[in-house]
């Protein structure tokens, strides 16, 4: 990715300071330039709007829904919805609400991200530093899979989970997400262990430093910034899972995102779209709190793990 | 200084075990229990090609095949040209930039199921965006392509550009602002228009991110199955059905193994066969 050509032509002479980022050109507000804030601010709005109509709707009572209109901003607005979606909400006959998905979710994020981080962790920086023989082909071998639908491995997971008795089992759940998580974990810490100089291994090295001293005392402390970006596009991911906790959790383990989906299909009585839209944001409300928090972090994540090769 | 080499060896054996278990080994059972009679439960009693046979005339699965490309062609297009119109006009010195590209990424954190559930409420053919136009006098307007069978995979191309064009204009965004200032006075001195800089010089020194784009995006088309899921499951009828939904049903719902993993297995030999070329063209590119 980062031998593009350059399309640089030998013999220009440079004009003014030299030092200006890409596409400066003076600033006045000409027919172009409002056009191109009309398409910036229309597109902005296009995208704002399916949060906003969640948040309206989710505040608005069930008559204000049916004679309302979508966009319109709740008359008397209530959390009662909310309130429902979080502690009373169905699923079938049982009657607990969201908050049992949102403590499941959290109880299958904090072991699986620790676990996927610490492998990558551990099979980026092997790789990259100790290269042991066959090191290239399963390096490649992991990188395969991150294009592989996941239909193909699940049947058999669950039939060799079932035999380990992991099915349907917290533990199952982590070890899935730890698995799915390899590709990328131990690409991104390969990619920023490979940066940093040789030398600093060689020289650990020379000092008689062993293979974990120079992981947990030289490398690690010089990870920091990777392990962020690793955080967050983990948190993220399997909060954001369905499809493997829908397969792999178990009843009594189903992460937010599966309850969310029951609760909405859920076909008993009335359907209370204000309490759907109040459950969807509930649901959306860890991943969207990270976002904004990590800012250009985020971006940071999407680069990282977007290099692929 | 050899047991340094063993704990090296020790330390992938997690890496290994999942790549020959879990990576090849699965794929391995997968590929052949799809020649099996396996329903609900497995069976070893082998069938050939039968499973691959009566996939081919499956009319559910021949959708499903068709949604794939159809939303594929559709979605991936769509998300990179309004990606790029994005990165490169925040890349003209706007203001309130990073407002602007926290608005268009945010969509990109939320999960399918999300995204899929939302958009089914502003689609609602009777409460959703059709009522807020009879609302506002445009009564003749009618807009119910979420229970229209020719029409549903398009509000599912809509969900899916809207939740992942910020990720297009990030990969954009940083290759943009990787290419040097010069080129654009060159371009200025020369006295090229503009749009005709952004078509002739910009967009060719752009290809590498285009090609990672493309990747993520066509990732996310082959595991296309929450949205799917969230957003019509699959209806109206299997108006709406995807390969991975297929597989995920037939595996427990519907308790037919055998054309699950045929159906799974065709996935893969489709998806070797068009990421093998694309590879090893790659591969070409680097050498020379």
């Amino acid at each position: 990715m980062s031998t593009e050509p350059r399309g640089k032509r030998p013999g220009r002479p440079s004009i003014g300071s030299g030092n200006e980022p890409s596409g400066r050109r003076p600033q006045k507000m000409t027919t172009g330039r409002f056009g191109l804030y009309a398409f910036l601010v229309i597109t902005a709005a296009f995208f704002l709007t399916p949060l906003y109509v969640m948040l309206a709707t989710s505040l608005k009572s069930m008559p204000e829904i049916r004679e309302g209109n979508l966009l319109s901003w709740p008359i008397a607005p209530t959390v009662a919805a909310w309130v429902k979606a979080w502690s009373t909400a169905c699923t079938g006959l049982n009657c607990t609400g969201l908050q049992v998905g949102f403590m499941n979710s959290v109880r299958i994020l904090v072991p699986s991200v620790l676990l996927s981080i610490s492998v990558g962790a551990v099979t980026g920086y092997t790789l990259s530093f100790w290269r042991p023989r066959g090191a290239e082909i399963l390096f490649g071998a992991l990188m395969m899979v991150a294009f592989v639908p996941y239909q193909v491995f699940i049947y058999p997971l669950v039939r060799i989970f079932s035999y380990a008795g992991l099915n349907n089992s917290l533990a199952g759940i982590v070890v899935v997400h730890t698995i799915f998580g390899l590709p990328t974990m131990t690409l991104i810490f390969r990619n920023h262990f490979a940066a940093l100089p040789n030398e600093l291994f060689r020289a650990a090295r020379v000092d008689g430093a062993g293979f974990w001293r120079i992981f947990g005392q030289i490398m690690l402390p010089m990870a920091v910034p990777i392990i962020v970006v690793a955080m967050i596009l983990q948190v993220t991911g399997i909060w954001n899972d369905f499809i493997f906790g829908l397969v792999f959790a178990g009843r009594e383990n189903l992460p937010m995102t599966v309850q969310l989906n029951n609760i909405v299909n859920s076909t008993q009585g009335e359907r209370e779209y204000n309490v759907d839209m109040a459950a969807t944001m509930l649901t959306a409300l860890v991943p969207l709190a990270v976002y904004f928090f990590s800012g250009r972090w985020f971006v940071r994540g999407i680069a990282a793990g977007a290099v692929k090769g | 200084m050899k047991s340094s080499h063993i704990n090296a060896q020790i330390a992938l054996l997690p890496a290994i075990l999942i790549a020959l278990v879990v990576y090849c080994g699965t794929t391995g059972w997968t590929i052949w229990i799809s020649f099996t009679n396996s329903r609900m439960l497995p069976s070893s009693v082998m069938v050939g090609w039968r499973n691959y046979l009566s996939l081919i005339g499956n009319e559910r699965w021949v959708v499903s095949v068709t949604n794939l490309f159809v939303f594929g062609a559709l979605f991936i297009s769509a998300a990179l040209v309004l990606g790029f119109l994005l990165a490169a006009m925040i890349d003209r010195h706007v203001r309130a930039e990073s407002l602007f590209r926290s608005v268009f990424l945010y969509p990109f954190s939320m999960s399918f199921i999300v995204t899929g559930l939302a958009w089914r409420w502003l689609l609602d053919p009777t409460l959703g965006i059709e009522k807020l136009a009879h609302a506002i006098g445009f009564s003749w307007f009618h807009f119910d392509w979420l229970v229209r069978p020719d029409r549903v995979i398009y509000t599912l191309v809509l969900a899916a550009v809207w939740h992942a064009a910020g990720l297009v204009m990030a990969i954009l965004l940083a290759g943009l602002r990787g290419i040097d200032g010069e080129i654009w006075k060159a371009a200025r001195v020369d006295g090229l228009p503009v749009w005709r800089t952004y078509i002739s010089v910009i967009l060719p020194m752009l290809t590498g991110s285009f090609a990672t784009a493309t990747l993520l995006l066509a990732t996310s088309v082959v595991r296309l199955y929450d949205l799917s899921v969230a957003m019509t499951n699959g209806g109206p009828g299997v108006a709406s059905e995807v390969p991975a939904k297929f597989v995920m049903d037939h595996l427990f719902e519907r308790a037919n193994v055998g054309l699950a993993t045929a159906a799974a297995s065709t996935m893969l030999v489709t998806i070797v066969a068009v990421a093998a070329p694309w590879l090893y063209y790659q591969q070409r590119g680097r050498r020379t």
